[in-house]
């Protein structure tokens, strides 16, 4: 067994929190343009689009984003198609990401009441006018909360990816542990991380949610 | 040639059958109140005249453009059919101004430069120039509404529909919202009203609709309506609203 | 080139997987939402270091991601010679982890039910703890039903996660199956549809339950 001072780990983790950071933020931002596509075709008037995408939407809920990794990396690879533990933690939370944002974004823009679209069409607007200059700057007031709430998600859906080996926080740790039989200051200290990451989100999006209330009328 | 024509007009929600054949005539800068019990089919009716309900059978011409489904675009008919709601519906995310100047840059495709000093004359008109940066949930009911007359207006319809449009205000705001209507009548504007205000309907109409499941049950001019109402059906209404 | 029948010899494995699944799900679900209902209370109107602790516990769950707090439980508890089973140790990090959600969850049920519905209560002589059961609880459960149930729906797709401990649910059970048929696609996907299934009788199961529980109360409401 190797011994670590405190610093060691600590020193460890650090430099692996900038994969978890690099992993969250790519898939956020990744997720947010496919989840705006698919908001896009959910909420168009096409009904085979807004199957496909209620049916997306429900598969990517409705099963675990272990399995999901585990399909894009080693299902993926038994069909010839290798991807590395990287691209597929990228492509498994960019997916995964993308049909929570577009399930949160969908309710946004159903949450504006009917009379603005009336309002709007008797002005003379098309759908789309509609969509991007009366309708998309009051959905984004209301599904601001929630979203920034839901990257707290994503932060913690990446530790998934230490499963499938990749080196972030979680498989930094878990290698430190087999190393050094220290779980409880390791995995405290990994916990302290992510709660670092995570903590503030959670609060900014809480705040947001008050003012929202607050200002609600407006 | 009418700036409204009217011919057997059906509509049905499923089963509930709401108009039940209306004709209806209306001339360039009339002033028509709408009457009737609640459920009567005013708001259907009214509705349909600028495509918000899609009728089932009969025609509508408005300014001899004739509506027929998807026929007219929402562009085209914002030219002709302008609409007020009870609710007011401004866009709560703009400013006062941009509710009024929204529609003409983004339909229209104008330029600010062109649009603002109209949208300033229209803010003006209905007494609120100062409003023009403010927010609409700064502004009270009465106010709010007289912003979405200006909001309508800037699109410069040939007709205006107003849907109890003073049913949500306080009774002391209730006036403030008139006068700008009665200045539109005396403009010559066609305005086309469902209402409860039996005084306006009376004093600046021309001509008063009252409507009874589903059809036009009895009709004619204003005062003469009011003052010597035909059908019992309509003594009861008048006879209740008192 | 897929090949789906090659799973059939397994098919005992998936079905062990799922009961497994589906009974430590249960297991946690109940005792989560059972302990959250007195913590809830306990944040709201307990003693104030109390309802702190509550708080911190709370947040510590909710921001850290679930399978840090397993390895945490799995491998920290024998460094505290505290010998469990892997699946003990699933269950218990199960149950915190709902626990702390499902209290937050109730928490602000509880908060949004009207100050004049308590202030009632009390004038007509109930005791807070009566008020607390009858007037606020019931009313605030069937309004956060919805969120309690996905948040159970979560607890159970999370639980894929124990298959990292070796607990033999649903995951471990696919896993076994790929290295042995090495045909991971199809296990994979086939676990996949499994989950969604569970995923979606739970909702129904849980809605068809809200009926039965809260359906006088939608009824007043409407
Ligand atoms: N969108 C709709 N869907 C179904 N039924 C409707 C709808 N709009 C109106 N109705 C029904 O049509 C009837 C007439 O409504 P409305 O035109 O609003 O009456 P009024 O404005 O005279 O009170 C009512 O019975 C109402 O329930
Ligand atoms: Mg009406």
């Amino acid at each position: 067994m190797i011994d670590f001072t405190l610093w060691d780990i600590l020193g460890h983790l650090l430099r692996a929190l900038r994969w978890t950071l690099a992993l969250s933020i790519i898939a956020f931002v990744g997720g947010g343009l496919v989840g705006a596509l698919l908001t896009w075709w959910r909420t168009s008037q096409i009904k085979a689009l807004q199957l496909l995408v209620r049916g997306y939407v429900e598969l990517f809920q409705g099963t675990p984003l272990l399995m999901q990794l585990f399909l894009i990396f080693f299902g993926l690879s038994a069909l010839g198609i290798n991807l590395s533990a990287w691209t597929a933690a990228t492509i498994a939370l960019t997916l995964f990401t993308s049909a929570f944002v577009c399930d949160i974004w969908r309710g946004s823009i159903e949450a504006i009441p009917a009379g603005q679209w009336q309002a709007a069409r008797v002005l003379g607007m098309s759908r789309l006018q509609t969509l991007r200059h009366v309708v998309l700057g009051q959905a984004v007031r209301i599904a601001i909360a929630p979203t920034v709430g839901f990257s707290v998600q994503v932060i913690k859906g990446t530790a998934l990816a230490s499963v499938i080996g990749f080196t972030e926080l979680t498989r930094t740790a878990t290698m430190l542990n087999n190393a050094a039989f220290m779980p409880f200051t390791i995995f405290g200290l990994l916990a302290l991380c992510y709660f670092c990451l995570c903590y503030p989100l959670s609060r900014y999006a809480r705040y947001l949610e008050k003012r929202l209330d607050v200002h609600g009328s407006r | 040639m009418s700036m409204v024509r009217v011919d057997a007009l059906y509509k049905s929600f499923g089963a509930n059958q709401v108009l039940k054949g209306i004709d209806l005539r209306i001339q360039e800068g009339e002033v028509v109140s709408i009457i009737g019990r609640s459920g009567s089919g005013k708001s259907t009716l009214l509705r349909c005249l600028n495509q918000l309900e899609l009728h089932d059978s009969g025609s509508i011409e408005i300014n001899g453009k004739r509506l027929d489904g998807e026929a007219m675009s929402a562009r085209q008919l914002s030219e002709h059919v302008g609409m007020i709601f009870q609710s007011f519906n401004l866009f709560p995310h703009r400013r006062v101004g941009e509710n009024v100047m929204l529609a003409p840059m983004v339909v229209r495709g104008e330029s600010r430069e062109a649009v603002e000093p109209r949208a300033r004359a229209l803010l003006e008109s209905v007494g609120l120039g100062e409003k023009f940066d403010a927010w609409p949930g700064q502004l009270s009911g009465g106010q709010q509404q007289r912003v979405a007359i200006a909001r309508a207006l800037a699109m410069a319809p040939k007709v205006l529909l107003c849907d109890e449009i003073t049913s949500a205000l306080d009774p002391e705001l209730v006036g403030e919202v008139l006068r700008v209507l009665e200045k539109l009548a005396v403009d010559g504007m066609t305005l086309v009203l469902v209402t409860h205000e039996m005084r306006f309907a009376r004093e600046v109409g021309s001509r008063v609709v009252f409507m009874h499941q589903g059809k036009i049950h009895e009709q004619g001019d204003a005062k003469r309506v009011l003052d010597d109402p035909q059908t019992p059906e309509l003594k009861q209404f008048l006879a209740s609203t008192r | 080139m897929l090949d789906f029948l090659s799973l059939l010899p397994y098919w005992q494995v998936f079905v062990e997987g799922i009961v497994t699944t589906l009974w430590v799900t249960v297991v946690a679900t109940l005792l989560g939402l059972a302990i959250a209902v007195p913590f809830a209370w306990l944040r709201l109107e307990g003693p104030r270091l109390l309802s702190a602790l509550i708080g911190i516990y709370v947040e510590l769950i909710r921001n850290t991601p679930f399978i840090v707090q397993l390895f945490f439980i799995y491998f920290g508890l024998p460094a505290l010679d505290l010998r469990l089973s892997a699946t003990s140790c699933a269950l218990i990090a199960m149950t915190l982890n709902l626990t702390a959600y499902a209290t937050e969850i109730i928490r602000a049920g509880i908060q949004a039910v009207p100050k004049g519905q308590r202030e009632a209560a009390r004038v007509l002589g109930m005791s807070p703890l009566q008020s607390y059961r009858h007037v606020v609880l019931v009313p605030a459960l069937s309004r956060i039903y919805p969120a309690l149930t996905s948040q159970c729906i979560i607890v159970m797709l999370g639980s894929a996660v124990i298959s990292q401990i070796s607990v033999e649910e649903l995951t471990y059970a696919a896993n076994f199956i790929q290295s042995r048929n090495f045909r991971s696609f199809e296990t994979y996907i086939v676990a996949t549809l499994c989950y969604l299934g569970i995923a979606i009788a739970m909702r129904q199961s849980f809605e068809y339950i809200g009926r039965r529980l809260f359906g006088f109360l939608q009824g007043e409401q409407r």
